[in-house]
């Protein structure tokens, strides 16, 4: 172990892997903690009932369907009664709560059981337990949406017969790096609010209220900011710029950038995000992209949503570097 | 002597508050230093600052000869620290909770060593119970585990004896004596229970308000404190006879009566205490007891009490 040898060279100054250890702690809590079991319950229910619905539906449609490619796929995507939404949709509005469990109490949860102050007299530096503390909500976020992913595979090859292609595969990976990301963005929030609330139940309050606010109201908030900023007064194109500040707008919240990252990652068919005109789809060939071209189009909201989980990050980490300890 | 704790003009403030105010430390390696002062003294902040936790807003203090703000680290690992109302993750046994601290250490395989901890503040029974089930008495004993479990050369406990029963707190005294004479680690303890500490401790300084009003061996600091000492003797025989036999000698004053039969207290200069004893035996007094009140640092630390009510109010 390199951390030994440091040890007997004498005075070390940053023995690194401290923040391994608190990840591994954590991890273990996590994963033995009430609160996985009822949300992998939780997602479980929802996703079986969302992906019956799917592969309902899709056997429903696919004698039709001569030369779908990508059918597997369509698990994720397609609506069917009785279930309102798709399986992507459902991810996107449950997702945040796996980070904001996993995160709300991180801090506070510390303080309140007064083990803080015996953690931080421990040798190893400040951010170590932050960045382990997140490290490890992460890696048990990225643990269940992939065995949801395995779960509805599964539904699917048992109810549709179909196997995924090593493309549609591909494509579910780079799904799972773009959800676990999403996740972390609200873990960061819920990690915000428990370092700056002194009790967990408060530090709940914030990211539940912003994830609340942005997946029920967003798109009634988005369409109130657009109308400010490009006022329509009839015209057509006055109609176009409104649309596009819309879109603009409503790319501001991670619940969007998700969800419109998940659509054209899951769905080879889909070209663009944006809106588009009769003119611009006239004589289209309708043709599918590949994962390159599809990660092509969904670039800016990739790099968007990183950037902003990690400023998420950045701000639970100063918050709590500049934190008393003194409760 | 080689210091070990130093802390030079060390000031915290919080806003228009000074919560520790020019605070002077000196203490020597081997040595048990009680920090005694009442709630909200500024002894957490003080402890909290040599660790490297709390930035001091003025001063300057070194720890193992180390700056515990550019060093921290370094500090942290050779500094054992029981934290005030200390806590333990509920969900975890306690040698669970120790081992976790072992690793953060950077200590793997630790197993025996936290056994013979476990044993040594007796919990060696309940080492494999969830620490949520842990009363405060059980917490404070295990957080004294777990600030060993590092060897440390120094070792900072925080009110150690608070929510303890007084059989373990005679135990618990008995561990901190045993850590500084055997092993050499030095202690700083803290504690609003004088009578408690006051025997434990090599030196003590008594702490009101963010300064140290006293400083030094605890029966140094009741001589020091003025040449007049008060006694309390106690004679057998008829009370007035007694009593006219105490008034009789020239360096005794203010004598009166005492709470219990037979006794009486008296001042004098501490320096004649052994002329005026000699002087009541050979005056043909039945001297059954002398006792020097001021002895007991309890009398300073409520004198500073006294002022500080006299000060607010």
């Amino acid at each position: 172990m390199t951390s030994d040898v440091l040890e007997q060279d004498g005075p070390a100054l940053s023995r690194p892997g401290g923040w391994r250890v608190v990840a591994r702690k954590e991890m273990a809590d996590h994963l033995l903690s009430g609160r996985f079991v009822v949300l992998m319950g939780v997602l479980g229910i929802a996703t079986a009932a969302a992906v019956f619905a799917a592969s309902g539906g899709i056997r429903d449609v696919a004698p039709n369907a001569q030369g779908v490619t990508a059918l597997f796929l369509k698990l994720f995507t397609v609506t069917a009664d009785p279930v309102p939404f798709p399986l992507i949709v459902f991810v996107g509005f449950l997702a945040p709560l796996l980070g904001i469990m996993f995160g709300f109490d991180s801090v506070s949860g510390e303080r309140s059981q007064g083990t803080l102050p015996r953690l931080l007299s421990q040798p190893i530096h400040r951010d170590e337990v932050i960045l382990g503390k997140f490290v490890a909500g992460l890696a048990v976020v990225a643990i269940m949406l992939t065995s949801l992913v395995v779960f509805v595979s599964g539904i699917g090859i048992f109810r549709l017969g179909v196997v995924p292609s090593p493309s549609e595969i591909s494509r579910l990976a780079v799904w799972l790096v773009f959800a676990v990301i999403y996740v972390g963005f609200w873990q960061a929030l819920a990690t915000v609010g428990s370092v700056l609330a002194k009790r967990a139940s408060t530090s709940a309050m914030i990211p539940i209220g912003v994830w609340l606010v942005l997946t029920l109201f967003g798109s009634f908030i988005f369409s109130a900011a657009a109308g400010v900023l490009s006022p329509q007064d009839g015209s057509q194109a006055a109609e176009l710029a409104h649309l596009r500040t819309v879109q603009t707008v409503s790319q501001l919240s991670p619940v969007t950038l998700f969800q419109q990252g998940s659509t054209v990652l899951l769905d080879p068919e889909v070209r663009t995000v944006g809106i588009v005109t009769v003119e611009q789809v006239d004589r289209a060939i309708v043709s599918e992209l590949n994962l390159t071209q599809s990660l092509l189009v969904v670039w800016p909201q990739m790099v968007l949503l990183v950037a902003m989980t990690s400023v998420m990050f950045a701000i639970a980490y100063v918050a709590f570097m500049r934190d008393e300890v003194r409760a | 002597m080689t210091t070990t704790i130093r802390s030079t003009a060390l000031t915290k403030t919080y806003g228009e508050t000074t919560v520790v105010d020019q605070l002077e430390l000196d203490i020597a390696a081997g040595e048990v230093f009680g920090l005694l002062g009442p709630n909200g003294a500024g002894k957490t902040t003080t402890i909290l600052m040599l660790l490297g936790l709390v930035e001091p807003t003025s001063g300057g203090m070194e720890v193992l000869g180390m700056d515990p703000r550019r060093n921290p680290l370094e500090v942290k690992r050779r500094v054992g620290y029981l934290p005030d109302a200390v806590g333990f993750y509920d969900g975890m046994t306690a040698r669970e909770n120790l081992r976790f601290t072992a690793r953060l250490n950077g200590l793997d395989d630790v197993g025996g060593h936290i056994d013979s901890l476990l044993e040594a503040v007796g919990l060696s029974e309940a080492a494999d119970r969830p620490a949520g089930e842990f009363s405060r008495g059980m917490k404070q004993r295990l957080g004294v585990a777990d600030a060993l479990v590092k060897d440390p050369s120094v070792l900072i406990l925080d009110e150690p004896t608070t929510s303890i029963d007084p059989e373990g707190v005679a135990e618990m005294l008995d561990l901190i004596r045993a850590l500084a004479d055997d092993q050499g680690v030095t202690v700083l303890l803290s504690s609003h229970l004088l009578h408690q500490v006051q025997a434990v401790c090599d030196r003590v300084a008594i702490f009101v308000r963010g300064k140290v009003v006293a400083q030094g061996r605890p029966h140094e600091l009741a001589a020091v404190e003025s040449g007049e000492i008060r006694v309390e003797f106690r004679l057998g025989g008829d009370p007035s006879v007694a009593s006219g036999l105490l008034e009789s000698v020239g360096s005794l004053s203010d004598v009166a009566p005492g709470k219990q039969d037979g006794s009486w207290i008296a001042e004098l200069e501490a320096s004649s205490l052994a002329t005026a004893v000699a002087e009541l035996v050979s005056s043909g007094a039945e001297v059954l007891g002398v006792r020097r009140l001021d002895e007991d640092l309890e009398t300073i630390y409520r004198r500073y009490f006294e002022t500080k009510e006299e000060v607010s109010a």
